[in-house]
């Protein structure tokens, strides 16, 4: 009988301990998740420096949708579905991600793109985008570098440009 | 029998429940178009997009030989916390024919990404806490020396045994020309000092069916549907390691990730020996929203 009671107990306990380790896991993720990703925001030249680590041999990797048209109607779509919701409908950046219309991006070699989508920058925040199939990620890339912005390095990062053809 | 002191009616309105809080978060969201993956029990190493909460909604059909058939329910909420760490709670059930419906306990399980960059293998580091009885009968996972016969016993004997376990898996994952293998060492302990250390594994393999993107929205296209395979089984424990008395399946795997931004799971699982149930028919529906942490943060005063 003592046993049982002993084991009774113990149960309670470890219900006990995984409530607490529940509340306190959420509430820590929630408060990270609000501030995690804010102070990197303030600082645009670190943001844009990941693409400085790329790799030579993939940034020298050519784009094989380079100048489709249907390409970039595709990566626009998928834009959109994926990319939008930290980077702006618009590509113009929000507060959980930069603008990618400014010269940083556009002037950015495809390979380089590429290899950022594939590798994400986690440690801002950016997940890994390889669970897209290799020619989805370059679909993106073409959609990326067919956008033309008017004075990409007046906009600001909450601010929405001045129209890019998403389509 | 003491599952039937539980009125049934409120019992059989859990899950409506569920699927009541799950639309009206629906509603207070905006929303996010995934690329879930099909395995229902495998795990591949992407992580949930940073604030973003998908809630899903699973079932398992499992024949049963010396009881009745089930169909066991559950509802996971899972949420990203970072880029690198992921976090969810779920709440599962099930409904065992000519017997009842009981709600058989709550899982918290945390995955941790190991490596900032993608490598040809990733490792993802999975924790999860369960508090259940032994009548769960979801197999999210098959461990040890689980087999078809555990889950014969009526629920209002199989309710009485509570269990605290502690899950530990490794996922390695790689994904290559489109293709993504999945392989999860499982090892689970009970926190009952007496209870040994289980062991099982699960693999997976999947691939879309187009890996090109077609310029229109669309329902259909094959770059909606990703299909795959996965099996998954128990391999012993501390006390007595090795295949014998486990149970393992083989299951294909569909999934479709439509536009609206739904996901259909489907999976046909067969099971391998006589220690197996014959049949695991599972299905599951799931939609990603963004933007909570957000809502969170504003109630509690946070930066809009």
């Amino acid at each position: 009988m003592k046993l049982i009671f002993a084991r009774r107990r113990a149960q309670r306990g470890l219900r006990n301990v995984g409530v607490v380790v529940l509340v306190v896991g959420v509430g820590v993720g929630l408060s990270l998740a609000q501030t995690g990703d804010a102070p990197a925001r303030k600082n645009k030249k670190a943001e844009y420096a990941t693409l400085a680590e790329a790799p030579e041999k993939a940034r020298e990797r050519e784009n094989p949708f380079a100048g489709d048209p249907q390409a970039v109607a595709a990566g626009g779509k998928l834009f959109e579905q994926h990319c939008a919701e930290c980077h702006g409908a618009k590509a113009g950046g929000t507060r959980h991600g930069v603008s990618l219309l400014r010269e940083e991006v556009q002037q950015a070699k495809p390979g380089t793109l590429f290899w950022i989508l594939t590798n994400g920058v986690v440690r801002r925040g950016m997940p890994v985008w390889s669970k897209l199939p290799e020619p989805e990620r370059w679909q993106i890339v073409t959609f990326l570098q067919s956008l033309n912005p008017r004075s990409v390095n007046s906009i600001s990062e909450n601010s929405e440009p001045a129209k890019p053809s998403l389509h | 029998m003491v599952a039937r002191k539980v009125p049934q009616s409120i019992l059989k309105k859990l899950r409506g429940i569920i699927l009541l809080i799950s639309s009206l978060l629906f509603c207070r969201a905006s929303l996010l178009s995934a690329q879930e993956s099909p395995y229902i029990v495998t795990y591949d190493h992407y992580l949930e997009e940073p604030g973003s909460l998908e809630v899903e909604y699973f079932s398992t059909f499992g024949t049963q030989r010396g009881g009745n058939d089930f169909d066991a329910f559950w509802t996971e909420f899972e949420y990203g916390v970072t880029a690198w760490w992921t976090t969810e709670v779920y709440l599962a059930g099930q409904t065992t024919f000519n017997d009842s419906m009981i709600f058989t306990g709550s899982r918290f399980e945390n995955r941790f990404r190991l490596l900032q960059r993608e490598h040809f293998v990733n490792p993802v580091l999975y924790i999860e806490f369960e508090n259940t009885n032994a009548a769960d009968k979801i197999l999210k996972e098959v461990e040890g020396h689980d087999v078809e016969s555990d889950y014969a016993p009526p629920n209002g004997v199989l309710r009485r045994e509570h269990d605290h376990e502690l899950e530990m898996k490794l996922l390695l994952s790689s994904t290559f020309k489109g293709w993504n293998v999945a392989v999860n060492p499982i090892v689970t302990k009970n926190l009952l000092p007496s209870e040994p250390w289980e062991f099982g594994y699960a693999i997976g393999a999947s691939r879309p069916l187009a890996l090109k993107a077609s310029p229109n929205r669309c329902n259909f296209c094959r770059e909606n549907f990703i299909a795959g395979v996965e099996m998954y089984g128990g391999l012993g424990d501390t006390q007595s390691a090795g295949l014998h008395d486990t149970s393992h399946y083989l299951a294909p795997v569909v999934a479709w990730n439509l536009p609206s931004d739904w996901t259909m799971r489907l999976s046909t699982g067969f099971g391998l020996n006589d220690n197996s149930h014959r049949l695991l028919l599972r299905w599951g529906l799931s939609r990603e929203f963004s933007g909570l942490g957000e809502m969170v943060a504003r109630l509690f005063g946070g930066r809009p």
